[in-house]
């Protein structure tokens, strides 16, 4: 115990001395964590679309002021081929095309229905997804507004079909605020980057300046030394979260439903988790330029993959039970819910337990490879 | 300087490493007095930084027996790592850290108490000469303080024995000098020194030395009695004489 | 000319004695592209949702097992009062609840109008909206084509069509992102550490005060990286070719042309950073820190860039991977040519000349 300390004033007293290090670790998560929400805003508004009316008549042009009022949409192209709307597909120009067929206005009355041609660009499937979900509803609604005014002016009253129709409210984010849903998976992504890899940075460094070698000679215990080589990264996790909080309240007003005292349990477990990684690429690392190319491996892979800025739901089921077992992904999930929708600890004893569980397997690996090496 | 007669702190018998087909160490059997400055010398590659990563326990021999401080290096490793101080061939300080922080940081995980502790800083920065230099950090010192500290810092802990690996590479002559009146202080207090070097002159100061070649322990006396026994005028020509026999390749 | 030769052969002997190093460097990049490009995917399919249904009439019945059978959902359970429904929600178990009031089929025969009641879950707003909009359509679906309303008069049905990736594959829009990310991130940081470690060890200014220009010492520090990344790039698109069926439909040429001009870049931004770090941490945590997040956002293969503020746009305008991105989108899913994407071509261009200038600069200056 009275090792313990000696090691962690050590370590402290090196962290904080390497100035350039500390302002780094500092500074770079809150600059990001201030500017890279309004990146990752995907509240569409202005997917781009190009119109091709063969048409021109009044119903046409009054689809397409619906369609330019929606605020969804911006009218990048108005032409009469098809061709080239689509060559502003090519060029990015437009997201998707809107083909408007020749006598539209007529053959709706003269055959009681017609059809619109709808072209998106797919390559980027959100985009696509929302833009023509936003369109058939707009085309839906349309098509409801024309059968009115038809009514209204046929003298003949026609009994109106049923219809079933659909009152929506959107719980948790009523305003849908993209920031509620960005800000934290960027928070964790961060800390994650920041405190847990520079785990294996550390150990790494007194591996290549043989100061490692001196530390084996002395019987101090691995787990007093490991556990000194962790407590200053989960110190400064803490750190970096508490300030990503604060950054989210002062700059996007964001204020967690849940408690406090659950998130930062929940923080506490998943440092536990990912310093174990950390520790776990240290031992099989020789030199800093493999700790570096297998936690870039690590990070990104959990960036793309844990539920910060992709869908888990949309993988493949073998992907997803990958997914498991990345400690990222559970403390995303969690962070959403404590911060959106103040859930409790025993909504998410699940995530926590499978993190803690991950922690294990990483830590007991990573000491019984420690041992091995040393 | 103590004699060599008094009961051995470091006893081998037959120790051998082996990696794979490879045997970097073969039967080595010596004994240690306390107190005795025991030179350790060999060609690059003959096998001796094995030998003593096997002696602190280090590295796991592969056969034969070894006691250091009456610990067998197989079982009581970590009491061996209790009475022995050890200073590696790399760098063994931190950079980063002052001089002062370093001396202390090495009492403390050895387990001595805050006030035994700035005892003894107080003690090692005189006798270095550094008290000037507490607050420096160590990546601002010349190599040849340094090592002095570094050596310093390897017996903070009052060690039984201390093992150098190489300790004065790059040190010029006068460090070199001042650095083995330290070896002799700490042997004076009763510190077994067993110290690999290449520099001949540094032989000569030792009470007895081995050379290593291939793996075996090719001579093992005083240097006084090497040289008879081998009707040279110096150590250099003992050695050359027998490292050159060496069929193994260099590191 | 035979001196710049030796130097290079030193190099690639550093990069290739050290087995394991290098099979990280061509094992983890290549890895991550395949298990992305088979993993991720924007298609929103077998959401969970809850069905409440009060009602419990054929009607009802009915859209019931219309939704079911849809790709879109998943029925997980049904659940009867909000706070089940608010529990379920806290627990992440279900994305969206479908009410059916008591009064719906009463409603629905006497009025004529019924409504059902839909609560998303938003805290993933994209996903809220996307799923909200499918429950509408299916029940407009049913609307139009159930026997309640035969005879809807002036239909207007929109018939969709998905250019280039039809099945809304991830594939071909996080192939060409992630290859941007990894190649630009895995130079930057493979040239940075590599000549900071050079300082680190001291041996660089044994470099430095041999008569050898510094330009032939950063050449033979990149070449071994650039041929690294072309061997990579080249094994991606094979892989991407065999396994994820994307095949580059334009010129082959023109796409490596672009992407050693990118490799470049991204070498240049790595030699800039090893410049100014001192140590090998400090150079991992400008290039890994620093960089990684940034770059993945401000490349666009995850958010639109058009839709970012404009001093993002700027910023993102900065980032050689939201170029590259735009070439290998364009030559490889929708095979233009270089009119198309010469642009983008000579920005890349013009950031290598630049950054490659500024790096041999302070080199230079170092040296004094």
């Amino acid at each position: 115990m009275k090792t313990l300390i000696f090691l962690l004033e050590k370590e402290f007293r090196q962290i904080l001395r390497n100035k350039g290090i500390v302002r780094m670790l500092i500074i770079a998560p809150v600059i990001q964590l201030i500017l890279l929400p309004l990146a990752a805003d995907y509240s569409v508004k202005n997917i781009s679309i190009a119109v091709v009316d063969n048409d021109h008549s009044t119903a046409s042009q009054r689809l397409i002021g619906k369609i330019t009022s929606s605020g969804y949409f911006k009218l990048t192209g108005y032409t009469g081929s098809y061709k080239a709307a689509l060559s502003m597909v090519e060029q990015d120009r437009a997201d998707l095309v809107l083909q408007i067929p020749a006598h539209f206005e007529r053959d709706l009355v003269r055959e009681n229905t017609q059809k619109l041609y709808v072209a998106i660009n797919a390559i980027e499937g959100t985009k696509a997804n929302l833009g023509g979900a936003y369109l058939s509803s707009i085309v839906q609604d349309y098509n409801q507004e024309i059968r009115q005014d038809w009514h209204t002016s046929a003298t003949v009253s026609i009994q109106d079909a049923p219809q079933i129709s659909i009152a929506s409210s959107n719980w948790y984010n009523p305003f849908m605020n993209f920031h509620l849903y960005i800000v934290p998976a960027i928070l964790v992504t961060l800390v994650t980057a920041m405190a847990s890899m520079q785990t294996a940075f550390n150990i790494v460094q007194e591996k290549e300046s043989g100061t490692i070698e001196q530390i084996n000679v002395t019987p101090i215990k691995k787990y007093i030394f490991i556990t000194g080589k962790m407590i200053p990264f989960l110190v400064l996790g803490i750190i970096i979260f508490s300030l990503g909080l604060l950054v989210g309240w002062i700059f996007y007003g964001i204020v967690p439903v849940g408690n406090l005292g659950v998130m930062y349990l929940s923080l506490v477990d998943y440092l536990f988790a990912m310093l174990g990684l950390g520790l776990l690429l240290a031992t099989y690392s020789g030199t800093q330029m493999q700790a570096m190319s297998l936690s870039f491996f690590f990070i990104n892979i959990f960036n793309m993959m844990s539920g910060a800025f992709t869908a888990v739901d949309s993988m493949p089921g073998w992907a997803q039970a990958i997914v498991q077992t990345f400690p990222p992904s559970h403390f995303i999930k969690i962070m959403r819910m404590v911060v959106l929708k103040g859930s409790g600890l025993s909504d998410i004893t699940y995530e926590l337990g499978a993190m803690f569980v991950i922690g294990l397997v990483l830590n007991t690996w990573a000491i019984l490879n420690y041992r091995k090496t040393a | 300087m103590s004699s060599t007669t008094s009961a051995p702190v470091i006893t081998t018998d037959k120790l051998t490493k082996r990696f794979g087909q490879f045997i970097a160490a073969n039967e080595l059997t010596f004994q240690v007095a306390k107190g005795e400055i025991f030179g350790f010398l060999g060609a690059n590659g003959a096998g001796k930084t094995t030998a003593m990563r096997m002696l602190c326990g280090l590295l796991k021999p592969s056969s034969g027996k070894a006691t250091i401080a009456g610990y067998d290096v197989y079982t009581q490793t970590e009491k061996i790592k209790r009475s022995i101080g050890y200073m590696s061939q790399k760098f063994s300080l931190y950079d980063d850290l002052t001089v002062a922080e370093n001396i202390r940081f090495y009492a403390g995980i050895y387990g001595m108490s805050r006030p035994a502790i700035k005892e003894k800083t107080a003690q090692l920065l005189k006798e270095l000469q550094l008290e000037k230099e507490a607050k420096t950090l160590v990546s601002e010192l010349p190599l040849g303080w340094k090592q002095k500290l570094s050596f310093s810092v390897s017996i903070v802990h009052d060690p039984d024995i201390v093992f150098l690996d190489e300790p004065t590479g790059g040190v010029d002559p006068v460090t070199r000098r001042q650095f083995w009146d330290l070896i002799y202080h700490a042997s004076d207090r009763g510190v077994t020194v067993f110290v690999t070097t290449h520099y001949m002159d540094e032989a000569e100061y030792c009470n007895r030395v081995s050379i290593m070649v291939d793996g075996v322990v090719a001579a093992l006396d005083s240097p006084t009695r090497l040289k008879q026994q081998f009707g040279r005028d110096n150590m250099e020509d003992v050695f050359y004489e027998l490292a050159r026999k060496a069929t193994r390749k260099a590191d | 000319m035979k001196q710049l030769l030796t130097f290079i052969r030193k190099e690639f002997l550093h990069v290739f004695r050290d087995r394991k190093t290098l099979l990280m460097l061509f094992g983890l990049p290549i890895a991550q592209i395949v298990l992305f490009g088979f993993a991720l995917s924007n298609e929103v399919k077998n959401s969970r949702i809850a069905v409440t249904d009060y009602s419990k009439d054929p009607v009802t019945t009915q859209l019931i097992d219309k939704i079911s059978s849809s790709s879109y959902f998943n029925i997980q359970r049904n659940l009867n009062s909000a706070q089940q429904i608010d529990a379920a929600f806290k627990k992440g178990d279900i994305r969206m609840a479908v009410i059916f009031p008591a009064n719906f089929s009463t409603d629905l025969t006497h009025t004529g109008k019924a409504t059902i009641q839909v609560i998303a879950d938003a805290s993933d707003p994209n996903l809220a909206t996307t799923i909200t909009n499918y429950i509408t359509r299916i029940v407009g679906d049913f609307n139009t084509q159930s026997e309640l309303s035969t005879g809807q008069p002036l239909q207007i049905l929109p018939e969709v069509q998905m250019l280039y990736n039809p099945e809304l594959k991830g594939a071909p829009n996080f192939v060409p992102g992630v290859m941007a990310l990894v190649l630009m991130l895995v130079c930057t940081m493979m040239t940075s550490v590599a000549i900071v470690k050079e300082k680190e060890l001291g041996t660089m200014e044994i470099l430095l005060v041999s008569p050898f220009k510094p330009i032939y010492i950063i050449i033979s520090k990149l070449t071994p990286n650039l041929l690294i990344s072309v061997v990579n790039l080249f094994v991606i698109l094979v892989l991407s070719a065999l396994f994820l069926d994307l095949h580059v439909k334009g010129s082959t040429l023109l796409l490596i042309f672009c992407s050693i001009l990118f490799i470049l870049t991204s070498l240049s931004i790595g030699l800039l950073l090893s410049i100014n770090a001192k140590t090998q941490q400090s150079a991992m945590m400008a290039s890994l820190m620093g960089m990684m997040l940034p770059t993945m956002l401000l490349t666009g293969f995850l958010f639109p860039i058009e839709n970012m503020p404009w001093p993002m746009q700027v910023l993102a305008n900065l980032v050689p991977s939201r170029w590259y991105f735009i070439i290998v989108k364009r030559v490889m899913l929708k095979g233009m040519g270089f009119g198309a994407v010469w642009k983008e071509t000579l920005i890349l261009a013009g950031m290598c000349l630049a950054l490659f200038a500024i790096s041999l600069r302070r080199f230079k200056i170092r040296l004094q």
